[in-house]
C-alpha cells in the first residue's frame, strides 16, 4: 500500500532562499511602475540618499520616485504581507482550523471598524497614532468575540466558524457603513481607502510607524510556535502535555489582532493573504510552526509586494486597488480549499 | 500501606439537573493497573477528566499527591500525569512521530534520551511503521494508539487512558492491555475506562464498576466480576466462568 510519507525540507535553507527572492522582487519593485526607471538610476538615487553617489546625476524628480514613493510602499507592502500572513497562521493555530483568515473570520473587518470609527469621530485627527490603536482595538474585538462564539470543541466546527465570521464581518461592515453615510466629503475619501485595500498612499511615516509593531508581533508570535503545535492535538490534550491553553489563546489574540490592526491602518483590507500563505507554506515545510511562521511572514510580504507591483504595472497610469487584486486571486483558492475539504475528512 | 498517589475525596459532579457523580471515594496507588468499568453514562470517563486535572468537582478533592489538582500548574502537572483522551483527531498534518514527540514537550529537551524515548513509544504501540506517515490519513485504530504512543512518551508516574481500546483490534487491544500492566508493575498508577469486562478480567489489578454516579463495586477482577453484581449494574443476565487458559473469570452475556 501506498502510504502517505511526510517529507520536510530544511526550513533554514527554505527561509534565506525565499528572503533572496523577497529582496530581488523588493528591488525590482523600485523601478517599476508607470515610471520605469532603469536598474542603474535607482541604485544611483538610493546611492545619492546616503551621500555614496553625485545629487547632480539623477533628476530630482527620479529620485523623489524612487525615493519618497516606491521605497516605502514596497517596504509597507511588504511588512503587511507579513503580517497578514502570520495572523493567518496563528488564527489557524487558534481555531484549529485551516479555513482561518483575518479576512474570511471578520477580524479584518472590525479592525476597519475601529479605524473608520476613529477617523469619523474625529479621533483621528485629534492623533494620527489613534487610527492604528483603534484598529488594533477593534480587530481584538472581533476575534473574542468569534472566538467566544465558535471556539473549537464547542461550536461545531468550520461551519460554525465560517458563519460567525460572516455575521461578525457583516455586522461591522454595517457599521462602517452607517459612519460612512454620517461622514463629511473629506473624512469619505480616507474611508474608501480601507474598503477597497491599497498601497498607494505609503509613506515613511507610515514604515516607521508598523515596523515596531510588526516586530513586537513577529517576536511574540515566534515565541508561541511550540504552544501553535501543542493546540493543533486539541486544547484538553494540548493542555495534558503541559499548555496552559487560556493563557496562550489570550496572546494568540492578542498578538494575531495586533498584526492585522497595524496592517488594516495602514493598507485597508487585504483579504486572502493571510490565508493562501498558510496553505501554500504548509504544503512546503509542514504544520510544524517553528518553520511555518517566519515562511509564512517571508512569502506574505513576497505576495503583497508582487501583487502591488502588479497593481500599478497592469493598466498604467491607473492603479487597480490592491485589495480588488488580493480577493481575485484568493476568492477561488478560498473556494477549492472548502471544496476540497468537504471531499475529504472535514 | 503506602499512601494514595491520586484521591478523591467525596466528589460530585452536577451537569444540569443530572447528578454524573455521587460522593466518590477512591484511592488509587503506585503499582496498580486499575480499570474502570459500568454501564454507559456510569461517569466514567467524567470521573477520568476529575483525575486529569480537566474538570473540577462541585463537591469534594480531587487530590494528586495530596496537592488539589486544580492548585498544580499545567505544566508540573504534565510531568506527572499523562492522559490519553477520546478524541485522537489532529487538526494539521503532522506526522506520527512529530505529535508522539509533543509528548516529551512538558520535559526539558534532551535530543538523544528524547529520540530513543519517542522511538520506544512508537514500537510499544506499534507503529514504528507508521512513524513518517500524515496523522490525518490515519485509521481510527492507528490514530488512536499514536495517542497513546504520545502519553507513554511523557513517561510519567501517572497515566490515564480513556477507552484505549475501542478502535483497535483483538491483537492491538490486548498488546495495549500488556503496555498498561508492564508499566503499572514498573510502579507507575495506571487507570484505564474499559467497556469490555474480559479484558479488564485478564489484565487489572482493581476493578472499579461505577453505576449511575457511584461505585457499585471495587476489588479484585474475582470479587466484582460476579453474577449478581454485574446482573444488577448491566440488566444483562450473564455466566461467569472460569477462563480456560488464563485463570481469571471470564464474563459470557447470556439470553434470559
Amino acid at each position: 500500500m501506498m502510504s502517505a510519507q511526510v517529507r520536510r525540507p530544511n526550513g533554514a535553507l527554505l527561509l534565506c532562499l525565499l528572503l533572496t527572492v523577497l529582496l530581488g522582487a523588493v528591488l525590482l519593485s523600485f523601478g517599476t511602475g508607470p515610471l520605469k526607471l532603469p536598474a542603474v538610476d535607482v541604485l544611483r538615487a538610493m546611492a545619492a540618499q546616503f551621500g555614496l553617489a553625485d545629487p547632480q546625476s539623477i533628476s530630482a524628480r527620479d529620485m523623489g520616485v524612487v525615493w519618497q514613493l516606491r521605497i516605502p510602499r514596497a517596504l509597507l507592502g511588504a511588512l503587511v504581507g507579513a503580517s497578514l500572513a502570520m495572523a493567518g497562521v496563528a488564527l489557524q493555530g487558534l481555531f484549529g482550523n485551516p479555513l482561518a483568515d483575518p479576512g474570511i473570520v471578520g477580524v479584518s473587518q472590525g479592525a476597519a471598524l475601529g479605524a473608520v470609527a476613529a477617523i469619523v469621530l474625529g479621533a483621528g485627527a485629534f492623533a494620527v497614532w489613534l487610527i492604528p490603536l483603534a484598529a488594533f482595538a477593534g480587530g481584538a474585538g472581533a476575534t473574542t468575540l468569534i472566538y467566544l462564539l465558535a471556539r473549537p470543541g464547542r461550536g461545531e466546527g468550520t461551519a460554525t466558524l465560517l458563519l460567525v465570521g460572516i455575521a461578525i464581518g457583516a455586522g461591522c461592515s454595517a457599521a462602517v457603513g452607517f459612519l460612512t453615510y454620517i461622514a463629511s466629503e473629506s473624512e469619505l475619501q480616507s474611508l474608501v481607502f480601507w474598503q477597497m485595500g491599497s498601497l498607494a498612499q505609503a509613506s515613511w511615516s507610515d514604515v516607521a510607524a508598523v515596523t515596531p509593531v510588526f516586530v513586537i508581533g513577529l517576536l511574540a508570535l515566534l515565541r508561541l510556535a511550540t504552544p501553535l503545535d501543542m493546540l493543533a492535538l486539541g486544547e484538553r490534550q494540548a493542555r495534558h502535555i503541559g499548555l496552559d491553553v487560556a493563557r496562550t489563546r489570550l496572546l494568540l489574540v492578542a498578538f494575531s489582532a495586533l498584526l492585522v490592526g497595524a496592517a488594516v491602518a495602514f493598507a485597508g483590507s487585504v483579504s486572502f493573504v493571510g490565508l493562501v500563505v498558510p496553505h501554500l507554506v504548509r504544503m512546503l515545510v509542514g504544520p510544524g510552526h517553528r518553520w511555518l511562521l517566519p515562511l509564512s511572514g517571508v512569502v506574505g510580504a513576497l505576495l503583497i509586494v508582487v501583487a502591488d507591483t502588479a497593481t500599478r504595472t497592469l493598466d498604467p497610469p491607473s492603479e487597480i486597488p490592491l485589495g480588488l487584486f488580493s480577493a481575485a486571486l484568493g476568492a477561488p483558492f478560498f473556494l477549492w480549499l472548502v471544496l476540497r475539504k468537504r471531499g475529504g475528512r472535514a | 500501606m503506602s499512601t494514595p498517589l491520586l484521591e478523591l475525596r467525596g466528589v460530585s459532579v452536577q451537569r444540569g439537573s443530572r447528578q454524573v457523580l455521587a460522593g466518590v471515594d477512591l484511592a488509587l496507588l503506585a503499582g496498580t493497573l486499575t480499570a474502570l468499568v459500568g454501564p454507559n453514562g456510569a461517569g466514567k470517563s467524567t470521573l477520568l477528566a476529575l483525575l486529569a486535572g480537566d474538570a473540577e468537582p462541585d463537591a469534594g478533592k480531587a487530590t494528586l499527591h495530596g496537592r488539589a489538582l486544580a492548585d498544580w500548574p499545567v505544566r508540573e502537572l504534565a510531568l506527572q500525569r499523562a492522559v490519553m483522551a477520546q478524541d485522537h483527531a489532529v487538526h494539521f498534518a503532522f506526522s506520527v512521530r512529530e505529535v508522539v514527540a509533543m509528548g516529551r514537550l512538558p520535559h526539558p529537551p534532551q535530543p538523544r534520551q528524547d529520540a530513543e524515548i519517542i522511538e520506544a513509544a512508537l514500537l510499544e504501540v506499534d507503529v514504528a511503521a507508521l512513524a513518517g506517515r500524515d496523522v490525518q490519513t490515519l485509521s481510527g485504530g492507528e490514530a488512536a494508539r499514536t495517542s497513546l504512543a504520545r502519553a507513554l512518551a511523557q513517561q510519567t508516574p501517572v497515566l490515564l487512558l480513556d477507552e484505549p481500546t475501542a478502535a483497535l483490534d483483538l491483537r492491538h487491544q490486548e498488546r495495549t492491555l500488556r503496555s498498561a500492566r508492564e508499566l503499572a508493575a514498573q510502579g507507575r498508577c495506571v487507570v484505564v475506562v474499559l467497556h469490555d469486562l474480559n479484558l479488564a478480567s485478564a489484565y487489572a489489578d482493581r476493578i472499579v464498576m461505577l453505576y449511575e454516579g457511584r461505585i457499585a463495586a471495587d476489588g479484585s477482577p474475582r470479587e466484582v466480576l460476579t453474577r449478581e453484581i454485574i446482573g444488577k449494574v448491566y440488566g444483562q443476565p450473564v455466566q461467569v466462568i472460569e477462563h480456560p487458559t488464563r485463570g481469571v473469570p471470564l464474563v459470557v452475556a447470556c439470553d434470559d
